[in-house]
């Protein structure tokens, strides 16, 4: 068995009454990758700032290579060769690729940089990496964000980490870079780093980690070895109980049609979409990123413009404006939470009533009906006057959809809903659709995760370059199927 | 102390942290200037000073709240004193006059919305080109004198109260300020429109999501704001009893500032009226105090100046702590 790399044991830490961390003991080895799996305020984050220095602990120790490791702050940890990379990469976009990897450590005789060796050194990081093909000269800002999240990552090896945290790296990457990324990992490993990977998805645990730990509630209460676990484990670790089944499919009666598309195209995108949407009904829409799916949802709902094409929705024709819309019925949730969906300043109560507020508003009521809404939904707040801001993504989310339901839509546009939120808030989203589902309103889900869309919906159209193609019953498709018709090359007919 | 409790503390500091504020001021000049400062008649012509101000920042604060700001209100306060001077020479009521001197805030305001509006363009760029524009158009319809206007009753706004109508408290003028505040502070907290106006400045993207008419809304902002920059201008008439098309200048950063001190912020979503009033009385206790210690106007400039970096600095601290 390889050296133990890092041990983390009775890690605490309070922030006022808040308990962030209650208790972490987490090992890693040279040469493996431990998962880090835990719903959204499971004290991950927290973790994370107090394994770079960012906070100190109030209990517990943590020993790297077998001494103590008391980091007092961020660039104690990466000296000790402890190295974040976070969601949002912390490049200088403006700088080039071997100015990032060098910052902060530049090579200099007296005031000057010793150019040829920022070079060297940035050179030999892409190589260890595997991806000589950057050119060190290349300014951050033209390469992709796949590429840009390998510049961090070699930032980190330059200075010779040790132990790589990688925090949910996957979140804003295309199918075939992810795959690099695992490459990358896999390659990291074998040169013996000690690797965190900080997932929501356990398809990516299972692709990816040796070994896995769960936190919950600030504590950490279960690790093992990954092939030796079963997905339902996990999630009934993350959970705090068993998930029987993540997607529950309650007997639906398919009504009448209540929106229609035919050959809709807007300026760029959608180029050609067609359905029919019936209440009672889920029908998703699969593809890939950047294939017109949000434009598509954007179109018929007014935030952007019709070429031409029709939009039929119960008895009115026609593109309409956002307004209008939503007062025929229809309401939508954005996939861009913090930018478009919410406003984070506002309170729970301003943003749940913000699409229905009368010409006078009475406080008292936007509170009243907010307070019901926060029980149905089960948001996670402490009281209806808290900033949005303060929630975690799934309750952020749940706020977003509560908009929805108390403007009394029963045609729902669904955008990535589960975009970024844990397991709990999925599970709970996903009997939420069921149930509107049943009560015979419309719902129409865009979604990247196929088995969210395999498991709530009835009907599945994928679209590719614009165009959608005919839906087809879920019980006729399976996941191969759409990312074949995903990534086709040819043009549909 | 709870998280909670935190939480309860930092929302009561920013509903009353301007307060504690003026306290302070209106305290530290009081123990070092009793005599002179601490006087009825003192504090009347504090508010005498501030009404214009005052009113001019409840416009502003809705501009601010909604994410945006407006540079050109000195200007447009110069140009509606003109107005309404131009008005009276003619034999115009002073009702009408005075109403004319607010319609020519909004219809500049309805200019700058439009522009905003419909050509997308930034209001930091459009009304810094108003800023010279309206000031240019106040000085050209003045032919770059001080108009003259008969004496009427709007003259009287802000003068300090005599023995015969000590019964007002306040002179009208100051009446007007507080109930327009109170009128705002309605108008933010119970309309759909103050809803709006919070939300667009919280998340315009949001806002256009929830079916929100932002552009329409946004036109109305500008109209009222600048509306309230026509009645602060017939106020500035008021106390200058004649139009003057280089008055206010430079009064558009000390509004902005009386804003910014009253809790709101330049990126839109957070403000208070009540603040804003509040920071505007801050400027003029500190501008008054100064005066009763006889420090020269260089180093009022420069405490006026701490205390705007200082507002906003307490505010990042209080921030920093909810997050």
């Amino acid at each position: 068995m390889a050296a133990e790399l890092l041990r983390m044991e009775g890690v605490r830490k309070r922030f006022g009454a808040t308990v962030a961390l209650d208790g972490v003991d987490l090992t890693v080895r040279a040469g493996e990758v431990l998962a880090l799996v835990g719903e959204n305020g499971a004290g991950k984050s927290t973790l994370m700032k107090v394994l770079s220095g960012a906070h100190r602990p109030d209990k517990g120790r943590m020993w790297l290579n077998g001494g103590p490791y008391v980091p007092m702050h961020p660039l104690d940890a990466r000296q000790a060769g402890v190295s974040m990379i976070y969601q949002e990469l912390s490049l200088a976009r403006h700088l080039t690729v071997m100015e990032n990897i060098v910052l902060g450590t530049e090579p200099t005789t007296g005031p000057f940089v010793k150019w040829a060796e920022v070079r060297r050194r940035a050179v030999v990081a892409m190589a260890q990496l595997g991806r000589a093909d950057i050119a060190p000269e290349t300014p951050v800002h033209k390469l992709s964000i796949a590429e840009q999240q390998l510049v961090e990552i070699a930032r980190a090896v330059a200075v010779g980490a040790r132990m790589l945290v990688l925090d949910e790296p996957t979140s804003s990457l295309a199918r075939n870079d992810i795959e690099r990324l695992f490459e990358l990992v896999r390659r990291l490993k074998t040169q013996g780093l000690g690797i965190i990977y900080i997932s929501h998805f356990l398809e990516e645990v299972r692709a990816l980690s040796d070994r896995f730990t769960v936190l919950r509630d600030g504590k950490s209460v279960g690790s093992g070895e990954t092939a030796e676990t079963t997905n339902e484990r996990i999630i009934a670790l993350m959970v705090g109980r068993d998930v029987s089944d993540l997607y529950p499919r309650s007997a639906r009666n398919r009504g009448e049609a209540v929106l229609e598309l035919s050959e809709l195209a807007g300026p760029v995108k959608p180029a050609n979409a067609s359905l029919t949407l019936h209440r009672g009904e889920v029908f998703g829409i699969a593809g890939l990123i950047g294939a017109g799916r949000t434009e598509l949802l954007r179109a018929i709902f007014g935030l952007d413009p019709v070429r031409s094409g029709r939009i039929k929705l119960k008895a009115h024709l026609g593109p309409a404006s956002p307004a209008r819309q939503w007062s025929r019925g229809l309401g939508m949730v954005s996939e861009d939470r913090k930018m478009e969906g919410l406003a984070l300043s506002l309170s729970i109560a301003d943003n749940i009533t913000l699409s229905s507020l009368a010409s006078v508003v009475k406080p008292s009521a936007q509170v009243a009906a907010s307070s019901q809404w926060i029980g149905r939904l089960a948001i996670r707040c402490r009281e209806p006057q808290q900033a949005v801001s303060e929630l975690s993504g799934g309750n952020q989310q749940k706020v977003a959809i509560a908009r929805l339901l108390h403007h009394g839509v029963d045609v729902l546009l669904l955008d990535e809903p589960t975009r970024g939120i844990d397991v709990g808030s999925k599970a709970q989203i996903y009997q939420l659709i069921d149930e509107l589902a049943c009560a015979g309103n419309a719902v129409l889900i865009v979604s990247s995760y196929l088995p969210e869309l395999l498991g709530v919906c009835d009907r599945i159209a994928v679209m590719c370059k614009g165009r959608l193609h005919p839906a087809r019953p879920v019980s006729e498709i399976n996941e191969h199927e759409i990312m074949l018709e995903a990534t086709a090359t040819k043009e549909a007919a | 102390m709870s998280a909670e409790n935190r939480a309860d503390w930092s929302a009561l500091w920013s509903k009353l942290g301007s307060v504690v504020g003026l306290a302070f001021v209106v305290g530290l000049f009081a123990f070092l200037r009793p005599r002179t400062f601490l006087t009825p008649d003192n504090f009347q012509i504090m508010l005498l000073q501030t009404a214009v101000v005052g009113t001019a920042a409840l416009g502003m604060t809705l501009i601010i709240i909604s994410g945006g700001i407006d540079l050109s209100i000195g200007s447009n306060i110069a140009l509606c004193t003109v107005a309404i001077a131009l008005m009276l020479q003619h034999h115009v009521p002073p009702v009408l006059a005075a109403l004319g001197g607010v319609g020519v805030g909004a219809v500049c305001g309805a200019l700058i919305g439009a522009l905003i509006t419909r050509l997308n363009l930034t209001p930091f760029i459009v009304t810094l080109g108003m800023w010279g524009a309206l000031r240019g158009a106040a000085k050209g319809l003045a032919s770059e004198t001080m108009v003259a206007a008969p004496s009427t009753w709007l003259n009287d706004l802000l003068q300090s109260l005599g023995p015969k109508n000590r019964w007002m408290i306040f002179p009208p003028g100051v009446w007007l300020m507080i109930v327009l505040t109170l009128f705002v502070g309605a108008l933010l907290r119970y309309t759909r429109f103050g809803r709006h106006v919070f939300a667009i400045g919280s998340n315009e993207q949001t806002a256009r999501l929830c079916g929100v008419p932002v552009r329409r809304t946004k036109l109305l902002i500008y109209i009222v704001g600048l509306a309230f920059a026509g009645i602060a201008g017939v106020l500035q008439f008021s106390y200058l009893t004649v139009g003057d098309p280089t008055t206010a200048n430079g009064l558009e950063l000390a509004v902005i500032a009386a804003v910014v001190i009253g809790g709101a912020s330049l990126n839109g979503g957070e403000g208070s009226v009540f603040g804003s009033l509040i920071g505007a009385l801050i400027m003029t206790v500190v501008a008054n105090g100064c005066t009763k210690m006889n420090l020269a106007n260089w180093v009022q400039e420069i405490v006026t100046g701490v205390i705007i970096i200082a507002a906003v600095v307490v505010d990042r601290l209080r921030h920093r702590g909810v997050g």
